[in-house]
């Protein structure tokens, strides 16, 4: 029979390393710590926000080896080597704001731009596996994140532009 | 003169920082800050017998726990009731941390202060309360049956019961040819911002200072409640808004329990204190709105014409009332809309129930009022026959009778007048835009296919930008920089954006040159907040009001400066030049440095002022009547509100098998006055009917009968997603211009809310035929009301009267 | 909305798990978590121990051959959404998984997490039920198989014991002649349904219909299945054999309500599903799929 392995205590930390928007950060957590909280409070990547903390708004999104999860529905300690992509790592080359971030602003995509981080890395991550989607993709693509400002019609808009953007067409 | 920028889609400058993950919101603040977390009453009544923390403090991490006995002071008395009326006989708020009673789920009894949230957390469950039982008044039934009291001494748990009248109504109506009655239900719904509330605060030992950052819709508010409640001088508070992930109303509630407590603990404490409220305590510990019965009766002529309307009203306000009447008293006021009734009485009773709070939700009693007067509208032209749209005609304020008054007192206290607007061009243009006359076809056509569809309509009035005041400051930097400042926050408006255009066109410089703080205290302490649809009305009028201010100021100083005539300036891209006279200049950040008598030649602009000679030598350098700096304060204060006005259409299709409501075309018409900048306010528009679809068609608060809210989550409180919004919002503007203010503008903030349960009411109803009287409406229900009336097509609750 | 404390081990073989599990009752598997940290920060659950076996990538497969699919416990849902194999062998799987929640959900939550969930409200163990799908379950006591039938217990309740692992789930292929449809009606586009139905169709050779039996969710504490072949004793999909089966529906169903509807609501959407998805998945059986599904 096996021996059960090393079980820590409650409030023990945990070593922890994440690649984060391509730099490499390493960390000492409690178990219970939520990635989200670990990104916000621990890297200080504030950028991604927390909206409900039960994975229903999305604000939390980050890209999790280039695929979109909800940050606050992961425990940090159990993303150990994994690479992360936040809103602070959208940006191009030269600090110029990416293709879904230039659409967001051209389409007057947010406002108050709490739940924009999640649609951002969202749309990133869809507009890869769909480079030009029909509006109803682009409805489909951000049908699991909660806005309260916009009523939504300027982000189908947004993605619909990104996609423009994205491939090269449209004069930003 | 610059390129216009007023009346132009500007791309918004606020977009920059948000897209990078570069905003500054509450919980961004601070990382070094102790983390709060509140014990709250999980019981809906009760009193408290005992509070025992002893457990809390054995765990590691905590730094401090308060409970009521730890309050001293104006915080030991309850939180004040804001905005007091004669007839509010019965006003209650709760204390900080309850006292001896608790009166809604959610309730704050303790306080605890730990190294963070998690441990906070902990910590805050494992404090022990002794309750004793009393029973739960829930809903507006129990409450009007008052067979139990929220508060003891609140006989009724009537808080306050008010009337307004411009004659005899029930007279009027038993005149009138044709009488109904109708009796209307709204449930409750709530704001929820994507971001709750949240408050930092540090006590600056070195200067003794509080500096106090609160995710809130008045800064100017926090501060005065902080600096009263914590016995401070206003002088040594200062609150900064950093980035609101929104508000709608819930973040004007002033103080919050927590933005009281927060910077209490900081003081006692010495060191940052920070409170994030998560989302469970964002249901059961902000605010709500929405719920009203209401009892209508009206007569009418064969016209449709309204000869005498007579309502009453039961608004449910929660536990306590510190945000006053507002809310009934618009609704009862707003409820006219742009129609002339020529006699009117309305009485509303606002009752306490053991919930959470009601305050201002965007809208602030707007939807209830047009809900109430649409489904009378609908209920007369279903009644004579007769169309919707013409019925609502016959009842119009016509153009020429502008300002028309409507015999009432408004929110502000002061007399209701509409300033301008064009309702019958307005119908025009919505029943174009949604296909109004071609719907029967329409019609026809989805039935021959087995699909069911109706079309709604709903027509309000919204007053806008009430007082009393908000100011502006601008100062032009030696730069040539402009710094605006004006004082009420901003949650996602695009208030950095819009004030800029303004300051871009009054001031003549670039839109690039204008940079925009709002909800900062030490930049302007004198405001009063975001709310009522007022932010571009009264800080645009403000600043507009400053930037010619400032713009006088840099034309006397440029004409002495250049020897020519004030009147033959003009200023382009922040550059002063002299009409005819190609070469003869001067930038704004020259005459800025030129504006003060001490000059150091740290710049460029300071040494290019050592060629103009101003000011008069036989005088003192600072004369009377005048001050040193380009730069100037000024306020705007309205003689009274502006109406904006607005119109929405919608056509639903009903599932004959599932009873799903499917939106097809949703057309908004709307009058805000000049416009700012379009994209903005369809912007706005967007989200407000978005929000509206939410809570005519999914949102609601569901309480048991202990007071427990079954549905505190994103899960079951169902705010839409893409999915549930209409594909496409079609949008049409009518710029009637306000005479009250320099812009000409009125407020658009809320006004895509206010028609929402009017217009989903009226097509639903259409798509079935079967009256709806209560909102929102789900499959399930409306499943249960094609059972109910099945077989039957007559109306079961606007009973017609008289001899229709 | 914090979860509290918990000891937290995560296992390097499915040994090392079992034995943490034997050693701790109160201790809970953490595979994709899309259920259960929701219940970790709103302290509905509070686990001693929380055994996290993202690591064991042996559990992260999906194998399809003739006889069926067969889904490890660290498959995520994405994946066998995705799996054109498992799509062509038992179409429903992917069918019922476009209906889990919203894609970013089925990127990290598991398909075999969610079936021992048991929430009487998801699609997976309803479908688990109606496809005689098998858990393979092990304890330090060695492994057992666990019909579907048998493992769902109560709501958020299964058979599985606090020391056993769901090591993976064998899902059988479709036979041939036979067709697969789910449908659910929610409140919003990817909540849990009011109702869902899923139904399995079997045609004999001259495509009259054999045996229909579908599987309701969100209508009863756990999933429930019923064999509605007797309204399709002609052998086809006529209305009134549709009728008659979404009468047979809504006669064995005693849905609850809750705040989203009513049991009368959810009753009568149990036969209006029941009719859509036994036509659907007639269709399918008479006509398979181009792209060869079955």
């Amino acid at each position: 029979m096996t021996t059960p392995p090393q079980v820590s205590a409650p409030d023990a930390l945990h070593a922890v390393s994440l690649i984060v928007n391509g730099t490499a950060y390493a960390l000492e957590i409690p178990a219970r710590r939520l990635l989200s909280d670990a990104l916000r409070h621990d890297l200080g990547l504030t950028g991604t926000h927390v909206g409900c903390e039960h994975g229903v708004c999305g604000a939390c999104t980050i890209l999790v080896d280039g695929q979109p999860m909800r940050s606050c529905l992961l425990l940090a300690v159990s993303m150990d080597g994994a690479e992360l992509t936040t809103v602070e790592g959208l940006t191009e080359e030269g600090d110029r704001l990416g293709p879904v971030q230039q659409a967001f602003q051209d389409c007057h995509g947010l406002q108050c731009g709490f739940c924009t981080p999640g649609f951002l890395t969202t749309i990133t991550a869809g507009l890869r596996d769909d480079p030009d989607p029909t509006p109803e993709a682009a409805r489909e693509m951000i049908a699991g994140n909660l806005c309260r400002c916009t009523g939504y019609q300027n982000i189908v808009k947004s993605v619909l532009r990104a996609a423009e953007l994205q491939r090269g067409g449209g004069d930003a | 003169m610059t390129t216009k920028a007023f009346g132009a889609r500007v791309a918004r400058v606020e977009d920059e920082r948000f897209l990078r993950g570069r905003g500054r919101y509450l919980d961004d603040l601070a990382a070094d800050a102790l983390h709060v977390a509140l014990h709250r009453s999980p019981h809906a009544h009760a009193r408290i017998t005992d509070i025992d923390v002893e457990a809390v403090l054995d765990v590691d991490g905590v730094v401090a726990v308060y409970t009521y006995e730890d309050l001293t002071g104006a915080m030991a008395d309850p939180l004040p009731l804001l905005i007091p009326h004669p007839d509010l006989t019965h006003g209650r708020t709760q204390y900080a941390l309850a006292k001896d009673q608790v009166n809604y789920v959610g309730e704050a009894i303790a306080m605890v202060v730990a190294v963070d949230r998690y441990v906070a957390e902990d910590a805050a469950a494992r404090i022990v309360v002794s309750y004793e039982f009393l029973p739960p008044v829930v809903g507006l039934d129990a409450a009007r049956a008052a067979d139990h009291l929220v508060h003891d001494d609140v006989p009724g748990n009537l808080a306050a019961t008010s009337t307004q009248a411009t004659g005899d109504a029930m007279a009027a109506i038993s005149r009138a040819p044709h009488r109904l009655a109708l009796d209307l239900d709204i449930e409750r719904s709530a704001c929820t911002p994507l971001e709750g509330r949240g408050t930092v605060a540090k006590w600056d030992t070195d200067n003794g200072r509080l500096e106090v950052w609160s995710s809130t819709q008045t800064s100017t508010g926090v501060r005065a409640a902080v600096a009263a409640k914590l016995g401070l001088d206003l002088s040594v508070v200062d609150v900064i808004t950093p980035d609101v992930g929104g508000g709608f109303g819930v973040k004007v509630v002033h103080p919050w329990p927590e933005e009281v407590l927060v910077p209490m603990a900081a003081m006692a404490l010495g060191r940052p204190v920070k409170f994030t409220e998560d989302r469970r305590e964002h249901f059961i510990s902000a605010a709500h709105e929405r719920a009203q019965q209401q009892h209508v009766e009206v007569g009418f002529d064969d016209d449709g014409r309204i000869l005498g309307l007579d309502v009453e009203i039961w608004h449910d306000n929660g536990a306590y009332i510190p945000y006053g009447l507002i809310v009934p008293i618009i609704t009862t006021t707003q409820l006219l809309g742009p129609y002339k009734p020529p006699v009117y009485k309305a009485t509303f009773h606002s009752l306490y129930t053991n919930t959470v709070i009601v305050t201002p939700y965007r809208g602030a009693g707007r939807p209830q009022g047009v809900y109430a007067m649409e489904r009378t509208m609908d209920a007369i032209a279903a009644a004579l026959g007769k169309d919707r749209a013409e019925v609502r005609a016959a009842n119009f304020i016509q153009p020429d009778e502008f300002p028309y008054d409507q015999g009432l007192i408004f929110q502000d206290g002061k007399p209701l007048i509409y300033d301008s607007g064009d309702f019958p061009q307005m119908l025009d243009k919505v029943k174009a835009l949604v296909g109004w006359d071609e719907f029967a076809a329409f019609r026809d056509e989805m039935r021959a296919e087995g699909r069911r569809v109706g079309i709604g309509l709903a027509c309000y009035v919204e007053g806008t930008g009430v007082g009393p005041y908000e100011g502006g400051h601008i100062q032009v930097e030696t730069t040539g920089k402009v710094k605006v400042s004006t004082g009420l926050t901003t949650q996602g408006q695009g208030h950095q954006t819009v004030f800029a255009q303004i300051v871009a066109d009054e001031l003549g410089v670039r839109f690039e040159d204008v940079e925009v703080v709002t909800g900062d205290t030490r930049r302007m302490p004198y405001a009063v907040g975001t709310y009522a649809s007022r932010a571009a009305v009264m800080s645009g009028s403000a600043i507009a009001l400053t930037a010619r201010s400032v713009r006088r100021k840099a034309l006397e100083l440029a004409a002495e400066a250049l020897e020519a005539n004030v009147d033959d300036l003009e200023i382009r891209d922040g550059v002063v030049e002299v009409r005819g006279a190609p070469g003869a200049q001067i930038s704004l950040g020259t005459l800025a440095v030129l504006s003060n008598p001490l000059r150091y030649a740290f710049d460029e602009a300071s040494k290019a002022a050592t060629q103009f000679s101003v000011g008069d030598p036989d005088k003192v350098p600072v004369p009377e009547g005048t001050s040193p700096g380009l730069e100037s304060r000024d306020f705007y204060s309205p003689p009274r509100s502006t109406f904006a006005s607005g119109m929405h259409a919608v056509i639903v299709e009903t599932d004959p098998d599932t009873a799903e409501i499917r939106i097809l075309k949703y057309a908004v018409v709307h009058d805000c006055g000049r416009l700012i900048n379009p994209m903005i306010v369809e912007g706005q528009i967007h989200g407000g009917v978005a929000q509206g679809v939410g809570g005519a068609l999914y949102e609601r608060m569901v309480y048991d009968e202990h007071g427990q809210l079954l549905n505190a989550s994103f899960m079951d409180f169902l705010m839409p997603y893409v999915t549930e919004v209409p594909e496409t919002i079609d949008v049409d503007h009518l710029e009637t211009p306000s005479p009250l203010n320099p812009l000409g503008i009125k407020g658009a903030g809320e006004a895509g809310v206010i028609p929402s349960a009017a217009v989903f009411a009226s097509a639903i109803e259409d798509a079935e035929g079967i009256v709806i009287t209560r909102m929102p409406i789900s499959p399930s229900e409306l499943y249960d009301l094609r059972r109910t009336h099945a077989g039957s097509d007559e109306a079961a609750v606007a009973a017609v009267e008289g001899d229709s | 909305m914090k979860p509290a404390p918990f000891s937290y081990v995560r296992p390097a073989t499915i040994d090392e798990a079992l034995a943490t599990l034997a050693a701790d009752p109160h201790a809970k598997v953490l595979a994709g978590g899309q259920s259960l940290v929701p219940l970790l920060s709103m302290r509905l659950a509070q686990p001693s121990t929380l055994v996290d076996i993202n690591g064991l990538s042996e559990l992260a497969f999906v194998r399809t051959d003739e006889s069926g699919v067969r889904i490890g416990a660290l498959a995520r849902h994405r994946q066998v959404e995705d799996d054109g194999d498992a799509w062509r062998a038992q179409p429903l799987l992917r069918q019922a998984l476009r209906l889990v929640a919203h894609p970013t959900i089925r990127n990290r939550g598991t398909t075999l997490g969610s079936v021992v969930h048991a929430d009487p409200a998801a699609e997976m163990p309803a479908v688990a039920v109606l496809l005689g799908a098998r858990v393979v379950a092990a304890s330090v006591d060695g492994r057992r198989e666990i019909d579907a039938a048998d493992l769902f217990v109560g709501p958020l309740e299964s058979a599985l014991r606090s020391d056993e692992l769901a090591l993976e789930m064998v899902v059988p292929a479709n036979p041939p002649r036979t067709g697969t449809a789910i449908d659910e009606i929610a409140r919003r586009h990817g909540d849990f349904a009011l109702c869902g139905v899923a139904a399995v169709v079997s045609v004999g050779e001259n495509g009259a219909i054999e045996t229909v039996r579908a599987s309701y969710l969100a209508v009863a504490p756990t999933p429930h299945v019923l064999d509605l072949s007797e309204a399709f004793v002609d052998g086809t999909a006529s209305d009134r054999n549709l009728d008659a089966a979404a009468e047979i529906a809504s006669g064995a169903l005693d849905p609850d309500a809750d705040i989203h509807g009513t049991a009368d609501y959810r009753r009568h959407l149990s036969g209006v599903l029941t009719r859509r998805v036994v036509r659907d998945a007639y269709t399918r059986a008479t006509a398979p799929d181009a792209q060869g599904a079955r």
